[in-house]
């Protein structure tokens, strides 16, 4: 749709995170957007499958299992489209910094773990501006079910890949259907300018590397004298993400 | 259908290379009289023993409700609205038009993908993009176009009274609704008469009376339809 080169004037700086469930990427991303706030920088956050235009569809194909690989992908990008037009693009023409909690990669990887031609979604995909630093929160298999089982105590359909039949067992399927988006990120890490960060280690010490990589991006955008108010009384704020889940 | 065949990348989930039905796209402008020939040609082949689907534009059971409801607030970037109606393509080619082909059926599909792209590019959206995502689309095994220019379309369009969208209201702001809608069909048509050639359609004259629109339309089809066993 569109090309690189036209998303080069834009001022703005978009940094995105990804990551299967369970990672722990939305909540590097929420200290993230607390410390920049914190900085006075002037940020717009924006979530994977939340655009209120598109999102109810979503819903209702998932609460009545209406949705197959093709139309799983097509209405996704249909909520991506929504909120690049009405959230992405004009803050980063207005010049600000955006944090996206899941970015096109996420599509890449599910799309293609459902069996979408791997092609066929990037080209569905060309019309999103290029992110200025993407981060991929890596977590094994393993360690990402513990984390998800600690936090909720239901998997659900589209997450376990139920549509796909891998198994009856909806954890067992689970399994299989998240690993093979492991597998996808892996593959999209070599393809795309992604910085890998091993989200085994301690949440701080994920933090100061992303705070590390982010800062050398803020240079030349606009700043805000802070007020005092608790951070949790400014608009737009955003509560710590407990396992999210999509 | 002889073959299985699709614009671009095969899409996941049909294993088939042959399917016994025909799939007939009936594709023209907002007005034209797409829906009242389709039904005339449904009553005929079915009075003739055809088994015979419909389908239309935004009667998924998944999409249907959403882009009613979104296209309600005029709120709709090109992209989105494309992406919606590319969704409402999709459903309604798994859930209705391939089971039916399946079934040895005649798929008569209100308006395809042409339309779909020809609304998106007079919108701003790029063609390459448009031709990349609907490569999923099954080949039809004839396309149906009924023509018609711009000055007989607004007479029709006159008694039913005139629709924001077809009027390319959402894009074409600070005009008339008349020229608005001149405008936006004017540009629709000559996409449309651009991929009538590029595409290969059967090009049916639509400014006659509705029963000799119909009689062009039935001679078109028959063969197509024929080339299935006789039911």
């Amino acid at each position: 749709m569109a090309t690189s080169n036209e998303f080069m004037d834009l001022p703005g700086r978009l940094i995105v995170v990804e990551g299967i469930d369970g990672s722990g990427k939305s909540t590097q991303l929420d200290l993230l957007h607390k410390w920049l706030r914190s900085e006075g920088y002037v940020t717009v956050f924006t979530e994977w499958n939340s655009s209120p235009i598109v999102r109810d569809t979503t819903k209702r194909g998932k609460r009545k299992q209406l949705l197959t690989p093709m139309s799983f992908s097509l209405i996704h990008a249909a909520d991506f489209a929504s909120r690049t037009h009405e959230q992405i693009l004009p803050a980063l023409q207005a010049g600000v910094v955006v944090l996206a909690d899941r970015y096109i990669y996420t599509a890449f990887a599910r799309d293609a773990a459902r069996g979408v031609n791997r092609k066929w979604v990037r080209d569905l995909y060309s019309f999103a501006p290029p992110p200025d630093l993407a981060l991929y929160f890596h977590v094994s298999l393993e360690e990402s079910i513990r984390r998800i089982g600690a936090a909720r105590a239901e998997i659900k359909f589209y997450e376990a890949g139920m549509d796909l039949g891998l198994s009856e067992d909806i954890s067992e399927s689970f399994r299989l259907f998240q690993g093979r988006i492991l597998r996808e990120y892996d593959t999209l890490c070599d393809e795309y300018d992604i910085t890998r960060i091993d989200a085994h280690q301690s949440l701080v010490t994920q933090q100061v590397l992303v705070r590390d990589l982010v800062e050398p991006l803020l240079e030349g955008m606009p700043r805000r004298e802070v007020t005092n108010v608790p951070t949790h009384l400014q608009t737009g704020y955003v509560s710590l993400a407990a396992g999210g889940g999509l | 259908m002889t073959e299985v065949r699709f614009y671009g990348e095969p899409p996941p989930g049909i294993d088939q290379d042959w399917l016994p039905g025909r799939l007939i796209a009936i594709e023209g402008t907002d007005g034209v009289g797409r829906s009242t020939i389709i039904s005339i040609l449904k009553d005929y082949l079915e009075a003739n023993g055809w088994g015979v689907v419909d389908s239309g534009l935004r009667r998924s059971p998944l999409v249907g409700p959403g882009i009613d409801q979104a296209k309600e607030g005029h709120t709709l970037d090109p992209i989105t609205l494309n992406l919606f109606y590319a969704t409402d393509f999709w459903d309604r080619f798994e859930r209705i038009m391939l089971p039916a082909l399946q079934a040895g059926m005649v798929v008569l599909a209100d308006r395809y993908i042409f339309s779909l792209m020809a609304r998106a590019i007079v919108r701003g959206a790029a063609r390459e993009w448009l031709e990349q995502i609907y490569g999923f689309a099954l080949i039809p095994d004839q396309t149906i176009y009924l023509d018609i220019d711009a000055e007989d379309l607004v007479l029709r369009i006159l008694e039913r009274g005139f629709d924001f969208w077809e009027s390319g209201g959402d894009y074409l702001h600070d005009r008339s609704i008349y020229d608005g809608f001149m405008q936006h069909q004017r540009e629709q048509l000559h996409e449309m008469s651009r991929m009538a050639d590029r595409y290969g359609w059967d090009v049916v004259d639509a400014r006659g009376t509705i029963e000799e629109v119909f009689e062009h339309v039935r001679r078109a089809v028959m063969p197509t339809v024929e080339s299935m066993s006789r039911p």
